[in-house]
């Protein structure tokens, strides 16, 4: 995993930049309930429990291991106080995982160095018993990956209850279980403002990178010229 | 050369394909296996068939055996009479239990205008001023006389965040609305405008900041609010691309003027074109759904000479605003513990509430007089669709269906009257009716919705199930069925709302529906299209397409000619879903749908929403006429919306070529 940002380590300190001191101040992080992660939302506003309920219900903290082998913490490490992008692949995926890969590859220059420090971008593989962390590793690099861009596996069931959890799950089992249908879109999100979305895999990497800017930047207005 | 089933070209590999599994098909049903639910049971999902699925055409390899799967009515005690209490997919929760039709209906009060705006409205953005706004205002632009840059009706709109209730036995909701200057509402102030009157309303947002930190789960304060139907210029249509945050607004002109009024029936327009219903809702990309669930939406009641608001005169439809009634549909989700109102973040299909929410509060009551009442339904969504019936006998145990007069779809008043049972609608389509409470002195009749539907998909038969793994978890597991109706038996259907003709014996000067009134003639479509153009609305590995590709706001996906004729064919290829497709700008009317001219009522009128059914292909007649610039066309399924199932296009002078945008 990459160092603590800034914006984590201000915030363990309780001297969080503005935009995120809010949150530290409104969520009261120290109070979890028993059996939730440490840093979990307190529940005693809306916007306490929202978040709560979010991470209960889409951001479990399951174990995960990083293409560096470092073993990580889903809502923990990875996306608690962060700006994410989420998506599923595997290596030998032929079908759109290469459009899809090489898009968030153009993503990622197109972003330039708030990867890794506003943004966080995590690619997890769908087929963690096919899929070693050095398969990830060389993915990874032949795609150019830099760092920011995190490729991870799991336990088997732990990817399976991640992919569900994120919203990467058809409603027909028949189509699900066909890893050739896999759903190719990317989610988004801005996880202390519990700013969530999501776009497709495949659309012009400009367009996503612009909508990836406003989990960094909210507070922007756009008017588009015809 | 290959050819699919729409005749298309189609490569050797992919017609090879389609002969596996067709084949493969074959001998499923040969060997008595019919639904997709005994194939995955049995192992024999092909990979035939599911590179046909892939691509779209699942439904088509399997047959039409399988149309979806759950209701939220499988198991457990049903707690609300009425509602869905037991399961709701998508991994949400169950909503708190709720009293049915003890709180009285809302009706929105008449939205009011202001005499003046400081600063006063610009031709050009008033950047300055923190305006947001693409483009100068083009109705000046062809008459200043007719179309001030200021004009008389002026309404300034704060979007704001406010708490409200929307059931006694639920806690207060932090939701947003709109303030007219009398206090922030959701659904927001009911416009009530004039052909002839131009109008302007500031759109304000005064939501909190984004980085405030007080979200409530859901919602970007980030906003665009659209008009929905209104033949307007583009600068003031209320585009996705358009967004602005808070402490900042956008001026839009409503010129309120019949299409044609500039190009084929000038001056005036065409008196056939009248709209009647019109809505306004956020429309911010990506975040559209979340945004109207928290309350961003509201009606929009447009009149003439015709069409008065006054029983007395023009048609004689019941007097606006006592007996002429907006009916604002929403389905919504509550927490369990807290009963928060929540929203699922994390779906990619469409959403659907156990909750019934009627112009904001769930399963009001509402006292009328026995005489006649214009009512105006609209669906809001997300993702729901309904079929409307009148029921009575419900307290006796013995539910019976009562006929009621369809007069307008979407908002537009169709050429007579039409008896009718039951009226279906989806997200964004907007019915009115007539019902004649005269014969029911004293009764209580209920607008009860029987159409079932279980997950975002659509309309699902009724012995369809989704049931409850276990008490304590979200999941529910599908079960899926075969082909049932999707209409539920009288008096089992959601009772939504209930009428109590308790109210005063009162005048009823109305045009009796039985008399056969007639309104507006619809528009010839004989005029030859400048182009016919195909939108393929499909499902590429999990994401929402239009022909192949995704909404970008960047992206100008085809030109329309202005003031010309096109013809759109729409098919759906995503299987077993329904979309909800909605073009801005101009009304369409449907030529044919599967190759036939329309059979059913709500498909007959002039429509801005088309609903495209499971493997359907449907033909649209359209005059984009007078204005000029860029709108979009997309799924009103929000969430299908908001995961790019939308494409941009602008009217320009000289139009493209482009036949599959």
């Amino acid at each position: 995993m990459n160092a603590l940002s800034r914006r984590d380590m201000l915030g363990m300190l309780g001297m969080a930049p503005l935009a995120v001191g809010g949150v530290a101040r409104a969520y009261g992080e120290t109070s979890a309930a028993p059996g939730a992660p440490a840093g979990a939302p307190a529940t005693q506003t809306i916007a306490g429990r929202a978040r709560r309920r979010i991470q209960e219900q889409h951001l479990p903290n399951l174990p995960l291991i990083t293409h560096e082998g470092k073993r990580v913490l889903f809502y923990d490490d990875l996306v608690r106080n962060k700006n994410v992008s989420m998506n599923f692949f595997y290596a030998k995926c032929d079908e759109i995982c290469p459009l899809v890969m090489a898009n968030l590859a153009k993503v990622q220059r197109l972003l330039g160095k708030q990867v890794g420090r506003d943004m966080y971008m995590y690619s997890f593989t769908l087929k963690p018993a096919e899929d070693s962390v050095d398969d990830l590793r060389e993915h990874r690099k032949m795609l150019g990956a830099l760092p920011g861009w995190t490729f991870l596996t799991g336990k088997p069931e732990d990817i399976e209850t991640l992919r569900a959890a994120i919203g990467f799950k058809y409603p027909d089992p028949a189509i699900d279980q066909d890893k050739t249908q896999h759903i190719g879109n990317i989610r988004y999100g801005n996880e202390p403002l519990m700013l969530w979305s999501a776009c497709p895999g495949m659309a012009h990497a400009d367009w996503i990178a612009e909508t990836l800017q406003w989990m960094i930047h909210p507070q922007v207005d756009r008017v588009q010229k015809s | 050369m290959y050819y699919n089933v729409f005749g298309e070209k189609v490569s050797k590999r992919r017609f090879k394909q389609m002969c596996a599994a067709a084949k493969n098909r074959r001998e499923l049903i040969a060997a008595g296996v019919t639904s997709r639910r005994e194939m995955f049971k049995m192992g024999l999902l092909t990979a035939g068939g599911l590179l046909i699925a892939k691509h779209g055409l699942s439904s088509r390899a399997y047959g039409q055996s399988v149309t979806t799967n759950n209701p939220a009515s499988g198991g457990g005690t049903n707690l609300s009479p009425g509602t869905n209490q037991n399961c709701v997919p998508g991994n949400q929760t169950m909503s708190p239990p709720t009293r049915p039709f003890i709180v009285p209906l809302t009706v929105m009060p008449t939205a009011r205008t202001v005499p003046s705006l400081t600063p006063t409205p610009t031709l050009n953005p008033n950047v300055g001023a923190g305006e947001v706004r693409a483009a100068p205002f083009q109705a000046p632009g062809i008459s200043m006389s007719r179309f001030p840059v200021v004009p008389q009706t002026l309404y300034q709109f704060n979007q704001r965040q406010f708490s409200t209730s929307q059931h006694p036995d639920l806690p207060k909701q932090t939701i947003w609305g709109f303030d007219d200057g009398t206090g922030p509402r959701s659904p927001g102030p009911t416009y009530q405008a004039f052909y002839g009157k131009p109008q302007l309303t500031r759109n304000i947002n005064s939501l909190p900041s984004i980085t405030e930190v007080n979200n409530t789960g859901f919602g970007m304060a980030s906003v665009s609010t659209h008009l929905h139907n209104a033949h307007n210029p583009s600068e003031s249509d209320g585009n996705p691309c358009d967004f602005y945050t808070s402490g900042h607004f956008c001026d839009q002109y409503y010129p309120n003027v019949l299409a044609g009024f500039n190009s084929t029936n000038q001056p005036n327009g065409d008196i056939n074109e009248s709209l009647s219903t019109l809505w306004y809702h956020d429309h911010r990309v990506d975040f559209t759904s979340q945004n109207t669930y928290k309350g961003l939406a509201g009606m929009y009641c447009l009149f003439n000479q015709f069409d008065t608001g006054n029983e007395e005169t023009g048609f004689r439809l019941p007097s606006f605003p006592q007996f002429d009634i907006p009916l604002i549909f929403a389905d919504r989700t509550y927490d369990p513990n807290s009963g928060d109102l929540v929203f699922d973040l994390f779906n990619l299909d469409g959403i659907l509430g156990d909750k019934f929410l009627v112009n904001g509060t769930i399963q009001p009551f509402f006292q009328v007089s026995p005489r006649r009442y214009r009512f105006r339904l609209l669906d809001t969504g997300p993702s729901r669709f309904y079929e409307f019936f009148l029921t009575g006998g419900v307290a006796a145990g013995s539910p019976t269906t009562l006929p009621f007069y369809l007069i307008a779809t979407d908002g537009n008043l169709i050429p007579a009257p039409v008896q009718v049972t039951s009226v279906r609608i989806g997200p964004a389509e907007r019915v009115e009716v007539i019902i004649d409470f005269t014969k029911f002195a004293g009764q209580t009749l209920y607008l009860e919705n029987r159409l079932n539907q279980i997950n975002g998909q659509g309309p699902a038969a009724v012995d369809s199930q989704v049931a409850p793994q276990n008490s304590t978890t979200t999941e529910c597991s599908l079960v899926l069925n075969s082909n049932q109706p999707a209409i539920k038996a009288a008096g089992t259907g959601d009772l939504i709302m209930q009428f109590r003709v308790t109210g005063p014996q009162v005048a009823d000067n109305s045009v009796n529906p039985a008399s056969n009134p007639s309104f507006y003639q619809l528009p010839s479509t004989q005029a030859a299209p400048r182009i016919v153009r195909t939108f393929k609305f499909d499902r590429l590995n999990g994401q929402w397409s239009i022909n192949g590709q995704f909404m970008d706001c960047n992206t100008f996906r085809f030109a329309v000619q202005q003031n010309s004729v096109e013809q759109w064919l729409l098919t759906n290829l995503t299987g077993d879903w329904t979309h909800p497709v909605h073009i801005h700008l101009e009304e369409h009317q449907i030529l044919t749908r599967n190759r036939v001219a329309p059979t059913v009522a709500t498909d007959m009128g002039r429509k801005d929403v088309t609903q495209l059914h499971p493997n359907e292909r449907v033909q649209l007649f359209f005059r984009f006429r007078d204005w000029l610039g860029k709108y979009p066309m997309h799924c009103h399924n929000v969430v299908h919306e908001d995961h790019a199932m939308m494409a941009l296009w602008h009217v320009v002078a000289e139009g493209d070529d482009v036949n599959v945008p």
